[in-house]
């Protein structure tokens, strides 16, 4: 450890590449955590987004056609507007007028903190793919699935999840997996309200040690990697997930 | 899409229903009036909250109509920029995808990289990087040229679609079957000419809409400008918000902006799934 930090100190020295985050504890420690929460958002905001995909889907073939309306207009709503409006709006607009809660120490704050928004406005915005996503992949599992299912006796939220769902989100992982690599990417946004994720973590670095140009590598070189990981797991779930014979 | 009669279910679709299909959908299944109607309260609300603390105070309509034209210049410019960057982003997302279904194993192997480091690469971050490490101006043979940052930013936003683009290249040529290139071969084309009088030709019509909702992605990303501390109809709305200082008007400012970009993004969405449809076979 103390061999890699005297390395990147002599890079420094001797070339001018001042790579902080590899010897200098604080700039690291603060990288890390920018890192552990970008990580961290990501993975609620997918697990969120995953569960609007699965209601919103299930809901759009619903009996009342109002209700069906109500999700199609969530849909194109969050589909047709900038993320990072929908942050603002959430953040600025929305988190002004909610009212103000006491905290342990008694002090004023508001109900949802910045983290909160940015999960529940990217966690929104990402659902809003996985709904179409999802109902794309309903419509491919064939109706005789369903008509066998129906005549087994199911009823329909019995069908949607024990039959419908399985399937449909095996046809639709690829799909998935393209709107999740959006997400991450995504959550730089967090970086407007202020969010101490990776980018902002890395901004805070080079604005106090006016590394800009060594930063930017290594942040452009870290999502990526963070990416490369994220596309590696959902392709070795997407093997384990194969169904044996089955090739919608 | 014609759909023969035999192919018609009888009864209605239980589970699922198509989305995209009815006159209905024209107004995004009704977001439009969602959004509007949230407007419409957002405007009364405010008006009614501020009514008794500011007697005699413009209403928030009247706000908001004044400070509409600028935040409206603001959405112009993003527009503007939208449109730059998908001109350069596709004319360099050509040669890019071309090079990506060359026959010179380099050129695939390292135009495929740069797509893949480009489409991985947060936007917001590639903008960063551009707005800070492109130089204040450039020196050509012919003089030096300034570089304002909204060039910058037009740089930035193209770096990303250029990646989409020459995606969709890659994809469009190899959707075409490989007869066509043995036929053009038959007919002594070189493979030059079977690729711009053969094979491009025929992938437009395919490539068209993945690139119209690539061009609607790029129109929305363009307010991540206003982070890197570039004028555009969101940093003027906030300017604006901060010039009044009443917070009631926080919701229907944003709401307003967020209407207009809905209502430039939803026709191109709606134009992408009809071709899509109007493209699709159904057998």
């Amino acid at each position: 450890m103390e061999r890699i930090a005297d390395f990147f100190r002599w890079l420094n020295d001797a070339h001018g590449v001042n790579l902080s985050i590899f010897y200098d504890a604080f700039d690291r420690s603060r990288f890390l955590e920018g890192l552990w929460t970008t990580v961290e958002l990501s993975t609620i905001c997918t697990a969120l987004s995953l569960a609007i995909g699965v209601l919103g889907a299930w809901l759009q073939g619903a009996r009342f056609g109002l209700v069906r309306q109500l999700v199609q207009a969530y849909i194109q709503f969050f589909r047709n507007t900038p993320p990072l409006v929908q942050l603002f709006f959430f953040y600025f607009a929305i988190g002004n007028e909610l009212p103000h809660v006491l905290d342990e120490h008694g002090m004023l704050v508001p109900p949802i903190s910045n983290v909160g928004w940015a999960i529940l406005s990217l966690s929104l915005f990402a659902g809003a793919f996985n709904v179409e996503i999802f109902r794309a992949g309903i419509e491919a599992v064939p109706r005789a699935m369903v008509e066998a299912a129906e005549s087994l006796g199911y009823s329909r939220l019995g069908i949607y999840w024990h039959v419908l769902l399985p399937l449909a989100f095996r046809i639709s992982l690829p799909a998935l997996n393209n709107n999740l690599v959006n997400l991450v990417k995504t959550t730089t946004l967090a970086y407007a309200i202020a969010v101490p994720e990776l980018l902002y973590a890395a901004a805070q670095i080079w604005s106090e040690v006016l590394n800009v140009r060594e930063m930017m590598n290594v942040l452009l070189v870290t999502y990526v990697a963070l990416i490369a990981v994220l596309v590696a797991i959902m392709a070795r779930w997407e093997r384990a997930l194969r169904i044996p014979g089955y090739d919608p | 899409m014609t759909t023969l009669p035999v192919l018609l279910t009888p009864g209605k679709a239980a589970l699922s229903r198509p989305s995209g299909d009815g006159w209905r959908d024209l107004f995004g299944g009704g977001a439009l009036g969602v959004v509007l109607a949230a407007l419409g309260i957002s405007i009364l609300a405010g008006n009614a909250h501020a009514a008794p603390s500011l007697g005699g105070s413009p209403g928030v309509l009247a706000i908001l109509l004044k400070w509409a034209p600028l935040v409206f210049q603001g959405f112009l410019f993003n527009l503007l920029v939208s449109v730059l960057s998908m001109l350069a982003g596709t004319g360099l997302g050509l040669w890019l995808g071309l090079g990506r279904v060359s026959q010179l194993q380099v050129l695939r192997r390292v135009s495929g990289a740069v797509i893949q480091f480009f489409r991985n690469a947060p936007w917001l971050v590639l903008l960063f990087y551009c707005m800070f490490l492109l130089p204040f101006s450039v020196s050509l043979p012919f003089g030096t040229v300034p570089l304002p940052d909204a060039a910058k930013a037009v740089i930035g936003l193209s770096l990303p679609v250029m990646a989409n683009v020459a995606e969709i290249v890659r994809g469009g040529v190899q959707s075409i079957p490989l007869e066509q290139w043995e036929s053009g071969e038959a007919l002594a084309f070189s493979r030059r000419q079977i690729l711009w009088m053969v094979i491009l030709p025929q992938c437009l019509r395919r490539m068209i809409p993945p690139w119209m909702n690539l061009y609607a992605i790029l129109t929305m990303s363009t307010t991540l400008i206003s982070v890197v501390g570039i004028q555009d109809s969101m940093t003027l709305a906030r300017a604006a918000l901060v010039a009044e200082g009443r917070t009631e008007l926080f919701i229907p400012m944003y709401l307003m902006l967020l209407s207009w970009f809905f209502l430039y993004c939803y026709p191109i969405a709606r134009g992408t799934a009809a071709l899509e449809r109007g493209f699709r076979v159904r057998i």
